[in-house]
């Protein structure tokens, strides 16, 4: 009797099992999957059920924090994922590692609504592999309670005024926090120059002990103020304001950066057509102005203003300062050689 | 099949096919077990070891293509700008706080849970199984949740800090999170069940009259404690700082919750290298000299107890 | 000097002890309360009391991620438990009870290799395997998750069975053998029946340790093939809402039943 019950039970788990390995593996199965790998808290969930709805497609997300880890996954190879959002500087990276399909973003519906701005940039001539997602500034984010002076500069996490100290954050974004201390060395970005790069190694090791921590997740931090400053994005930085009304987005006027990230269709993605249906579908007034309200980013669709929240529109860490804006660049994707320097250096920073 | 013969030769004959064929069916019962724990334990080491021989890939990943660097890295270091190779001060430094950490933890695990465990061991039978149940729960829960429960109460408005507050002992919240200290609470919090359990085994098989032997003689409760009962409790203090000291030498998760990214331990270190740090061969050379050190306390362990029961 | 005027002289008692050992217990416990407190929270910050709510438990209930994630969690941790403990019971067979042999050690050290080697190692090494299989053939469903429990399972359940097992001595088996009764309906009717505490025991070892699991599964880890941990860890290192808390709750309370559980069988056999 517990012989046949035991072969039942055997034949059952068998099935279940060849059943889960099959959906697992994604195969002939795909039709109404999407695998989306994108950054983390950075997706409004509001756009994906609304995608889901209009499309009938299951969509799945999975988050990394950095350029740096999305890059490792998907360059490692056998990940699933069917699109990614890498930083601006970084598609031209994926391009030429080979990684991306083309899918003539610029031929597409909705392309008529990007944002003149942003339809042809350096980094993506032609805008033929990525469909804007949003785009914004690294600066520095203080808690105005704890320091009071000036915040519009690198200074407040390269050279730590001493209230701040021990209880800095510096995001760890490679190529952020390298090229904002480029520029406060006084270099120019993407240099080569050794001796440029030695003052910036030093400055950062010199600073690291008075940092707290180099982490992501600091909206809750301030919140809880934990954390008093941070080099850190402005859509975050605008959040952690609405949890905590002393925050404050500074632009340092030794330079900062600006980015973009952008959505783009990995080369061996299983769901291309619905890969392509959400590429699309992101550029839509409406869905853009989804994405923007969940992060609290700009975001590069025309139009897309009146579906914004009101606060959006006069908020320092969206609009600009007059006297900050000639400060901010878009940092190209530096010659690999400057990237072998800027690897090392972080390195060794992160050790 | 042969009768069964007065003469011996021919008994043994049959007594070792019986041992053979019981051999042989141990050998498949366990072949199974071992074909899985090979390929998916055991296999993958020798694997990890090829790779820390591999040159880094450009974004991550291996070329293969033979290079001692990893190896190299792992205790020098060579500055980028001038090219002079000195001793990795970094890698030193955080092999250094794991040990530190991970002895500490040990320690106040001992101190903590040696007494909690003497405790059990002598509640009456009847409450002893609740007294148990208690300190077996927090073992069965996810180890997660109990870094998260120890990040809730270190922040700064946390539960430490307002009654600290609350009571006037200080002024201002202690930065607790994100410090050596904040991963020492988290790492002790996680394992102490870990060494009651094992000290606790000990002790219920103690023979209290051999203690009362020694009050009977004049000994003071300190002399007791040192000369008769540790000395017998031996094995299981032993086992516990094992099974405290091992895992979190190779702790990655509290580390990585309660230390900020900034302090980093092992485990930690060697994650960053199949992230941002883009070395595969680096991660695998570290994660061997991580179980090196690991197989050194072990074979101490084992010494130990052996010259126990010996 | 023993013994003071009045009071009796106790042998089990050491001066301090149970001080320490309550400060002990309090410590454990402690750190669960405001995290479960919190989780009834009706604000969104988890240091800020709002108010009493169970809106955090619905919005765990109603997220797809938490429940998809949970569902794979025990999918996983099953298969693998039921793998692991019919290998282990195997195993446990074919190492207790029987002679010393040649490479015994060898064996034991295999078989408890995970209990040895720091998670780690072990999933840093698994990463490296799967990704040069991954890109060979292609597959990357969820045997290589479960291929991966199973494996460190398998010590987990060994050790309980294989303490039962010592405990059986071979009497009944040597009279069912006498009585003419062959190897596996011997198994069957005798050895198994009196086995299954053991092997029950162990399952259930396998299986809570594999739903705890982290680090290997977060290493291991396709697209979307987040478990439950996984995901409770991505929410830690990012956004920390009282769903955290709720999701933890619910856990606890699901560790305590299990606990419990256990507790009253392992009494109830040797009673």
């Amino acid at each position: 009797m517990t012989i046949t019950l035991e072969v039942k039970m055997k034949s059952l788990l068998t099935k279940t099992l060849s059943i889960l390995l099959l959906t697992g593996s994604g195969a002939a199965l795909a039709a109404g999957e999407l695998n989306f790998f994108n950054w983390g808290n950075y997706t409004n969930p509001k756009l994906i059920e609304k995608f889901e709805k209009e499309h009938g497609v299951k969509v799945t997300i999975t988050d990394y924090d950095s350029n740096e880890t999305a890059l490792a996954k998907v360059r490692a190879g056998g990940h699933g994922f069917d699109l990614a959002v890498p930083s601006h500087s970084h598609v031209p990276i994926w391009v030429s590692e080979g990684l991306l399909a083309n899918p003539r973003v610029d031929q597409m519906e909705n392309f008529k609504y990007v944002d003149d701005r942003w339809r042809n940039p350096d980094w993506d001539p032609g805008r033929q592999y990525s469909a804007p997602w949003q785009w914004g500034s690294v600066g520095i984010v203080v808690d105005t309670s704890v320091y009071k002076g000036d915040i519009n500069t690198a200074a407040i996490f390269l050279d730590p005024p001493a209230e701040l100290v021990g209880k800095i954050n510096v995001a760890p974004e490679m190529l952020d926090v390298i090229h904002t201390t480029v520029r406060y060395v006084g270099g120019e970005v993407c240099t080569t120059d050794k001796t440029v790069l030695r003052k910036v190694r030093d400055k950062l090791v010199e600073a690291k002990p008075k940092w707290k921590s180099m982490d992501y997740g600091i909206i809750e931090k301030f919140a809880g103020r934990d954390l008093a400053a941070s080099l850190y994005w402005n859509g975050a930085a605008f959040r952690a304001r609405l949890k905590n009304s002393d925050v404050r987005y500074g632009y340092p006027r030794e330079g900062y950066g600006l980015w973009a990230d952008a959505v783009v269709l990995l080369k061996d993605a299983k769901n291309v057509e619905n890969a392509r249906l959400f590429m699309n579908f992101i550029m839509a007034p409406e869905n853009a102005a989804l994405i923007s309200e969940f992060a609290r980013y700009a975001n590069s669709i025309k139009g897309s203003e009146k579906y914004m929240p009101a606060d959006m529109a006069t908020a320092t860490e969206i609009v600009v300062p007059e006297e900050f804006q000639s400060a901010g660049t878009f940092y190209p994707t530096c010659p690999p050689e400057a990237q072998k320097m800027y690897t090392a250096i972080w390195t060794e920073l992160q050790k | 099949m042969a009768a069964v013969s007065p003469y011996p030769s021919a008994a043994l004959d049959l007594e070792a096919l019986a041992r053979r064929r019981e051999v042989k069916t141990n050998i498949l019962l366990t072949m199974p077990a071992l074909g899985v724990l090979i390929a998916a334990a055991s296999g993958p080491l020798l694997i990890m070891l090829i790779f820390s021989f591999l040159t880094p890939g450009d974004y991550g990943g291996v070329e293969w293509q033979l290079s001692f660097d990893a190896w190299f890295q792992v205790v020098f270091y060579e500055d980028i700008f001038d090219e002079t190779v000195s001793l990795a001060d970094a890698h030193m430094s955080i092999f250094w706080r794991s040990l530190k950490l991970s002895f500490l933890t040990t320690v106040v695990a001992f101190v903590l849970g040696f007494p909690t465990a003497f405790f059990i061991a002598t509640r009456p039978p009847e409450t002893r199984n609740i007294w148990l149940f208690l300190v077996t729960i927090p073992f069965w829960t996810n180890l997660l949740i109990r870094t998260f429960a120890i990040l809730e109460i270190i922040r700064n408005q946390g539960v430490i800090n307002n009654a600290l507050l609350g009571l006037g002992l200080i002024d201002a919240p202690l930065d607790m999170l994100y410090t050596d200290i904040a991963i020492l609470l988290g790492m002790t919090y996680v394992y102490i069940p870990l060494m009651i359990l094992p000290i606790y085994a000990s002790l219920e098989r103690l023979d209290f009259r051999l203690v009362e032997a020694g009050y009977d003689l004049y000994a003071s409760r300190w002399k007791v404690l040192k000369r008769i009962i540790m000395p017998l409790v031996k094995p299981g203090v032993i086992a516990g700082s094992i099974l405290v000291f091992i895992p979190s030498l190779g702790a990655y998760v509290t580390p990585r919750v309660l230390g900020g990214g900034k302090n980093l331990m092992l485990g930690n270190l060697i994650e960053l290298q199949f992230g941002q740090g883009r070395n595969w061969p680096l991660g695998a050379a570290l994660s061997l000299t991580l179980l090196m050190i690991v197989m050194v306390a072990l074979i101490f362990y084992v010494r130990s107890a052996q010259r126990e029961t010996g | 000097m023993p013994g003071r005027a009045g009071k009796p002289f106790v042998i089990k008692h050491m001066p301090g002890f149970p001080v320490i050992a309550m400060v002990c217990f309090f410590a454990l416990y402690m750190p669960l309360v405001p995290l479960v407190i919190y989780s009834f929270n009706a604000g969104n910050n988890i240091a800020l009391w709002e108010g009493f709510s169970f809106r955090w438990y619905v919005a765990a209930w109603d997220n797809e991620l938490v429940k998809a994630a949970s569902v794979r969690s025990i999918v996983v941790a099953s298969f693998a438990s039921f793998f692991a403990t019919i290998l282990a019971t195997m195993a446990a067979l074919g190492t207790t009870r029987t002679r010393p042999f040649r490479g015994q050690l060898t064996i034991y050290a295999l078989i408890n290799q995970p209990l040895m080697v720091p998670e780690i190692v072990t999933a840093v090494a698994l990463l490296i395997l799967f990704a040069l299989i991954k890109e060979a053939t292609g597959y990357h469903g969820y045997a290589y998750l479960i291929i991966a429990h199973t494996a460190f399972c398998i010590p987990f359940a060994y050790l309980p069975i294989r303490a039962r097992l010592e405990g059986m001595d071979k009497t009944l088996e040597t009279a069912a053998a006498d009585l003419y009764a062959r190897p596996w309906p011997t198994f069957r009717r005798v050895t198994l029946p009196l086995l299954l505490p053991g092997i029950f025991a162990g399952a259930m070892l396998a299986f809570v340790i594999s739903l705890d699991d982290v680090v290997i599964t977060e290493f291991v880890k396709s697209a979307g093939q987040d478990t439950l941990p996984t995901y409770m860890l991505g929410q830690l290192r990012r956004v920390i809402t009282p769903e955290i808390n709720a999701i933890s709750s619910v856990l606890l309370l699901i560790s305590v039943i299990l606990v419990t559980l256990i507790f009253f069988l392992s009494r109830s056999k040797t009673a």
